[in-house]
């Protein structure tokens, strides 16, 4: 038998739907699997873990041809909530939850929550406008510490 | 692969290849091997609720049904079977490995 992961660390970057999902889903599923998870969110990332904007996540409409759909009509008005209401529904008969009570979930199964220090100061954040769930503000070398001995996940 | 516990068929993972050959005495034997030295009622609520759940839909429950509904919350649920509460929770009440993502 090869050997088994123990620790998982995921960077999550982008602030679509699409981008935010995989990450959550790949953390959920290393606690599920008794492996020990951190997430570590940048860039347009933080939006997931930002207490106002992570109600407000969308599939990203234009620019993403893996959705089929023309780009002129990808970026027809309503089209990015209509597609993002879609999603949501399909997600929700398999039973996966709403980024905010994902990521409550993650963090109540022992996952933890990070951002990344270069984009709160970039965007003029603060832990206040993050939700409580977050344990700290950590820089990339923190966060490779933090990784060690573990594997790397981008997404 | 298949072995034996017990004198009951399970996987190569140690998961019950025939979900009524279980009986409690097993489930606590399975927990020992999985590491949880005493089931206790809290860890029964869970185990019991997963067996059920399968038995009555053909599959086990995701987690975040395990954490709404089996009494138990995400937190503790993770403190009762720390390896992974769905996977040993079903386990140990003698249901196939649950196969969902979430």
């Amino acid at each position: 038998m090869t050997t088994a992961i123990d620790k998982v660390s995921i960077i999550v970057s982008h602030g679509s739907l699409e981008g935010i999902y995989p990450g959550l889903i790949m953390a959920n599923g290393a606690r599920m699997e008794g492996i020990e998870a951190n997430l570590f969110f940048t860039f347009f990332g933080l939006d997931a873990i930002h207490r106002t904007r992570q109600q407000h996540v969308k599939v990203a409409t234009v620019g993403n041809p893996g959705l089929h759909l023309p780009t002129m009509l990808g970026g027809l008005p309503g089209m990015s909530a209509f597609v993002t209401h879609e999603m949501q529904k399909r997600m929700e008969e398999l039973d996966i939850p709403p980024i905010p009570e994902f990521l409550e979930m993650i963090s109540d199964a022992g996952g933890k929550l990070y951002e990344c220090k270069a984009s709160v100061d970039m965007f003029k954040l603060t832990m206040a406008d993050f939700i409580p769930q977050v344990d700290s503000v950590i820089t990339v070398g923190e966060f490779y510490a933090m990784a060690g001995g573990g594997q790397i996940i981008f997404t | 692969m298949s072995t034996t516990l017990a004198g009951v068929a399970v996987d190569a993972e140690g998961f019950l290849l025939h979900p009524e050959d279980w009986t409690e005495a097993l489930a606590a034997e399975i927990a020992r091997g999985a590491g949880i030295d005493e089931l206790t009622p809290r860890h029964w609520l869970v185990v019991r609720f997963m067996r059920h759940r399968y038995l009555a839909t053909g599959t086990a429950p995701t987690i975040r049904t395990l954490g709404k509904a089996s009494g138990v919350e995400m937190k503790e649920l993770y403190q009762l079977f720390p390896k992974g509460p769905a996977k040993i929770a079903a386990k140990i009440g003698g249901i196939p490995k649950p196969r969902g993502c979430i």
